[in-house]
């Protein structure tokens, strides 16, 4: 904890009383700037400010010329700091760090300042207004630089391990991934069994491949890898650290019997006599208390549900194995890990709450997730697709598309994933049983991506009825209970009455139960579907604006299988740079003491959430830990005598900017 | 700034001047998201970025009224979304203490206000910015800018 002792002063007294050279650039970002702000006119005023030895306008300063000007510049005019008027510092921050990096400056005496996102795309038609603001944050950018002062970033080692939370398909790739890759890996599932939603589903769009028999290979195989190690039916329950170096507590919910001897016989199954709604065939069918997920789940291991049981103890009596434990209690795991992959999942949107076309009003009215697993072979029905009411199989099935999906009043995005299935579960109905007739009403059809829409045009010519429109009112008759719907044909222009022997909703997909707790563990932001959000929406879609954890599949907006997977091999091979690299750089900005000025009140020491100020008793003085300071400066703004300060945004530094956003009139009335 | 003056500015097309700091996590992008989203705004703000909401001092809040600032918006994460654990609970708590001096001052409540905005909240921001300048255009310039500052 002797790291910092005042230690880098000498160098930053020298820095101040070097001549402040500053060269400003500004980008025209093609037109998306220059469309809008007076650059030309901008760049001459910024001349005239008191150490600009140079101002520039470029095309686009990210290219290579605009990165050469700068270099140059600096050269020619021997500049010791730069302003960069561009677009946000969270895309061009890095590249123009590492390009003055390059010429022998210190990286932080780059000075970004926005006015592309804060300026030239949010005042389009106010062209002058817009270049009179450019101007001022220029200006204020340009005074801050004059202040700034050279830090280092520092490294950090990375734990060559690896936590991925979720295995659902995206996680189970990213931890096969990386599995092979060498590293160790963390599996952690909520669920009893791995698989995620896709063990669920019957059939995958759009070659119609059951789903489980594609899954089951990869989960058998992902039990079988040597270097992951699947934590099922746990929980992350605390985060703490940063990259490369993540403690993460995981919580194991007790299954009531030995991971170990049981071996998945079911004996236990058959005995027991309490049977509830069976939650894996979408509340379909029943499962007894003590049961084994599904057929194909891994590990292959049964649990009791506690919350049903009534201590019968018949499984006892029926396991050889002697593996019930009614005594189990929860367990905690303590994790060190260097990247973290969330792969957290989604839910499909409930439409019972709303009652959204009469869901939960009428028995036979359905969920796509429900029909799938009517479908399936190994689902409640033996496959016969049967409606809930009187248990015969329909003849006129109805589909609504974007049930919870493009509607003011529950979620405004696509799902992206409902016209697919849609079309694939109308059309493996037909297929079983032809002599069935199936109306899928939609607002738009897309198909994009291979053999999506060659899948589409395969159900229309097998007789399935495409029809524009949202039905407007949908009741049932009381005595068929069949389902009346009146839907507008928007392409014909009429009313259409049509009656259904069972209708079936296109849910969307909706945020993971505990998302939530996720999001506020890994310290993520929720975007406004509110799925997490990603560093980038282009360029960075698999990191977060936390380093060393990455998102995959669902949990960062709808996906399909493909992208899902995609996304979880994404993850690892970013995962694997700092995991191979065995080392992290992060930024240099901390909290700094001047211990001439502490008076050891300690008022900064609770404000701390990292614990990185610890008091030094020997001296009665506050002592910052650099390795544990995120630099977040809240303990600087709460420190009463001035003694610390926030390397990067000292006070001095932002009262600049916070001056500069005035002007004095020249002009008088 | 005299009262004829400042008539003239109310009645004018003037655009008062916004201190605004965000938070580099959360509003800071999300001003960057009305960007993307193109959400249109008056050209008041003056966005002042820090890592954390909860390094916000009185001293930079106070500081831009005394240089003439005709409204200071303190912006961050939503609570609990802190990037660091719990900046913004501590910047509440401060900007209770603000509202009071700034109370004591005769700065109208308008012209100093608090905001939670995520990262991905384009709209609100624009939305924010807006209703700020529309209530400021109709105060007029702060009592406490100095002459011939703009």
């Amino acid at each position: 904890m002797s790291d910092n002792k005042g230690d880098e002063k000498p160098v930053e007294s020298k820095v101040d009383q070097e001549e402040k050279r500053v060269g400003v650039f500004v980008c025209e970002c093609g037109v998306n700037i220059g469309g809008v702000v007076n650059t030309k006119a901008v760049a001459e005023y910024i001349g005239t400010l008191p150490g600009v030895k140079v101002t520039s306008v470029n095309k686009f300063t990210c290219s290579d010329s605009g990165q050469a000007d700068i270099q140059a510049k600096i050269k020619e005019h021997n500049l010791n700091r730069v302003v960069v008027a561009a677009c946000s510092p969270k895309t061009h921050e890095p590249t123009f760090r590492a390009c003055i990096e390059e010429m022998g400056l210190n990286q932080y005496f780059l000075e970004f300042v926005n006015i592309r996102d804060h300026c030239s795309w949010i005042h389009m038609w106010e062209k002058e207004k817009a270049t009179e603001k450019a101007k001022d944050l220029i200006r204020m950018g340009t005074e801050r630089a004059k202040l700034l002062e050279p830090l280092q970033a520092s490294e950090v080692p990375v734990t060559d391990k690896a936590l991925v939370i979720g295995a659902g398909v995206a996680g189970m790739q990213s931890a096969l991934d990386l599995a092979d890759m060498g590293f160790q890996v963390y599996l952690v599932e909520k669920e009893p069994s791995i698989g995620g939603r896709m063990a669920r589903f019957d059939k995958v769009f759009p070659t119609n491949d059951c789903s489980i028999c594609i899954l089951g290979p990869k989960m058998v195989e992902v039990a079988r890898n040597k270097n992951i190690k699947i934590m099922s039916y746990s929980e992350v329950k605390a985060v703490d650290g940063y990259v490369g170096n993540f403690n993460v507590k995981i919580e194991h919910k007790p299954r009531y019997l030995d991971v170990a001897k049981c071996t998945g016989c079911a004996k236990c199954s058959e005995v027991c006599p309490v049977e509830v709604p069976y939650d894996f065939n979408e509340g379909f069918g029943t499962r007894k208390a003590i049961y084994v997920p599904f057929p194909q789940a891994v590990p292959l291991r049964a649990l009791i549900d506690k919350e049903n049981c009534i201590n019968c103890k018949a499984c006892a009596k029926a396991c050889q194995s002697g593996a019930i434990n009614y005594d189990m209690q929860t367990s905690y795991t303590d994790l060190n890990v260097g990247v973290i992959i969330g792969a957290v999942g989604f839910k499909t949107y409930d439409p019972e709450p709303r009652h959204d076309f009469g869901y939960g009003l009428y028995d036979n009215i359905i969920t796509a997730m429900e029909f799938e697993r009517l479908l399936n072979a190994a689902g409640p029905t033996g496959g016969h697709v049967v409606r809930p009411s009187d248990c015969k199989e329909p003849i006129r099935v109805g589909f609504v598309n974007c049930v919870g999906s493009r509607d003011k009043a529950t979620n405004i995005y696509c799902s992206g994933v409902c016209c697919m299935y849609t079309i694939k579960n109308a059309q493996l109905l037909k297929e079983k049983r032809p002599e069935t007739d199936h109306t899928v009403m939609y607002i738009d059809i897309r198909t994009p991506f291979r053999a999506y829409e060659e899948s589409y045009n395969r159900s229309r010519n097998l007789g399935v009825k495409f029809l524009r429109g949202r039905p407007v009112e949908v009741k049932e008759d009381p005595v068929t209970k069949n389902i009346k719907v009146r839907v507008e044909d928007t392409l014909a222009g009429e009313m259409r009455n049509l009656e259904f022997d069972l209708l079936v909703l296109a849910t969307g997909i909706v945020p993971n139960e505990g998302i939530g707790q996720i999001q506020q563990l890994l310290k993520l932001s929720k975007a406004a579907d509110g799925l997490l959000m990603e560093a980038h929406p282009k360029l960075k879609p698999v990191d977060t604006t936390i380093d060393g954890v990455f998102l995959a599949g669902c949990a960062s907006g709808p996906k399909d299988i493909p992208y899902a997977v995609s996304q979880g091999s994404a993850c690892a091979g970013r995962a694997t740079i700092l995991l191979k690299n065995k080392k992290a750089i992060t930024e240099g900005i901390t909290a700094v003491v001047d211990p001439d000025v502490c008076v050891g009140c300690n008022v900064c020491i609770p404000m701390c959430p990292f614990q990185a100020i610890k008091f030094d008793e020997k001296a009665g003085k506050a002592n910052v830990v650099k390795a544990l300071c995120k630099g977040c400066g809240t303990c600087v703004a709460a420190c009463p005598t001035g003694a610390l300060e926030q390397s990067h945004f000292k006070n001095n530094q932002i009262l600049a900017q916070v001056k500069n956003v005035f002007k004095f009139q020249e002009v008088a009335v | 700034m005299s009262a004829e003056a400042a008539t003239d500015t109310k009645t004018n097309d003037w655009e008062p001047k916004i201190v605004a700091f965000c938070c580099n996590w959360c509003s800071y992008g999300g001003a960057d998201s009305a960007g993307m989203g193109r959400f249109q705004q008056p050209a008041s703000a003056r966005i002042i970025r820090v890592m954390c909401s909860g390094r916000i001092d009185p001293l930079h809040v106070f500081n831009a009224f005394l240089e003439g600032a005709d409204a200071v918006l303190v912006t961050g994460c939503h609570i609990g979304d802190c990037h660091y654990v719990n900046g913004n609970d501590k910047t509440k708590i401060k900007y209770k203490y603000l509202e009071n001096v700034a109370h004591e001052l005769g700065i109208e409540k308008e012209r100093l206000q608090l905001n939670w905005i995520s990262a991905s909240e384009g709209e609100k921001f624009a939305n924010f910015i807006r209703d700020v300048t529309a209530q400021i255009k109709k105060l007029g310039p702060s009592p406490l800018k100095p002459e011939g500052v703009a």
